[in-house]
């Protein structure tokens, strides 16, 4: 094994009540700060149900490992792409994606650097982008998860972290 | 003041976009703006002419952001370009080995337009 991903593991962390939190405030923070743009709360999260057309994830390896996503409708993710761009009119396709992939990244990077134990030893994976919804996603090893639900021009946007055991 | 030729250097080309008008809101005159997806690619661009700063993100495929700046730090006419690292990456590891091996400086995304200026003016002063 590679021995800097070893003494990583070696300093694994596991999740804790205040990670719900810090997830939020990450999420938050990338959207206020890159696209001028406030997310709100969703209520009663655990009565709706994660969907949406348009999935970016980034993986983690290192003390914690696992996968961070973020979905949405395929509008939202323009209207992301556009308030990113500054864009007045229509947003180029082929920068929908580019900029999911973007927003995740940093949220996963927003996130980790709020957890001091996950600052020096969790890595970030380039993201990957999928289009479609009709998948669902398996955690082989299992282990624990984090769904988060916020509110964005009235649509929603779902922000996951799966962390294997 | 000469506008400064800059080249950015990102994987995901919103991302820069985004780096160059923040660079434009900052209230910074540009000159050529030139982009590359990698670090490969921004050997290539470095070859063809030289700049007056360059922004490169660490974590990218093909050559990231770190094994770019090693090979930049041993061109010939390219030593002393100013690099400023954009990145995601919160690691302070990471980071002191970009700066390290040269770095000027780095900018953690999400970043606002007045982070940029506060990095980017003092390098840009010596072309006054």
């Amino acid at each position: 094994m590679n021995p800097a991903l070893d003494s990583k593991l070696q300093n694994s962390v596991r999740p804790d009540s205040s990670w719900v939190a810090l997830f939020q405030v990450a999420a938050k923070e990338v959207f206020q700060i890159m696209l001028q743009a406030e997310l709100g709360n969703l209520a009663n999260v655990e009565e709706l149900t994660v969907s949406g057309d348009v999935t970016a994830m980034v993986g983690l390896a290192g003390a914690l490992c696992g996968v961070m996503s973020i979905r949405c409708d395929s509008k939202t993710a323009e209207k992301i792409a556009g308030r990113m761009l500054g864009s007045v009119g229509a947003v180029d396709p082929k920068d929908v994606p580019d900029a999911i992939a973007e927003i995740c990244n940093m949220v996963a990077g927003n996130f980790k650097s709020k957890i001091t134990q996950l600052a020096e030893n969790c890595m970030l994976s380039v993201p990957t982008v999928i289009r479609g919804d009709d998948y669902e996603m398996v955690t082989v090893s299992g282990g624990d998860q984090i769904t988060v639900g916020m509110a964005f021009d009235a649509a929603h946007i779902w922000f996951c972290l799966a962390v294997h055991s | 003041m000469k506008r400064p030729r800059i080249l950015i250097v990102d994987d995901s080309s919103v991302m820069r976009k985004i780096v160059e008008r923040s660079l434009r809101q900052a209230g910074l005159e540009l000159g050529d703006v030139v982009e590359a997806g990698n670090g490969i690619e921004a050997l290539a661009a470095v070859r063809e002419g030289a700049f007056d700063l360059i922004l490169s993100d660490i974590n990218m495929p093909a050559m990231d952001g770190l094994e770019f700046l090693r090979q930049l730090s041993t061109m010939d006419g390219a030593k002393g370009t100013p690099v400023v690292m954009v990145t995601t990456e919160g690691s302070e590891t990471r980071v002191v080995e970009a700066l390290s091996i040269g770095a000027k400086g780095y900018i953690r995304k999400p970043f606002t337009p007045d982070q940029i200026k506060e990095r980017v003016s003092p390098l840009l002063e010596v072309l006054r």
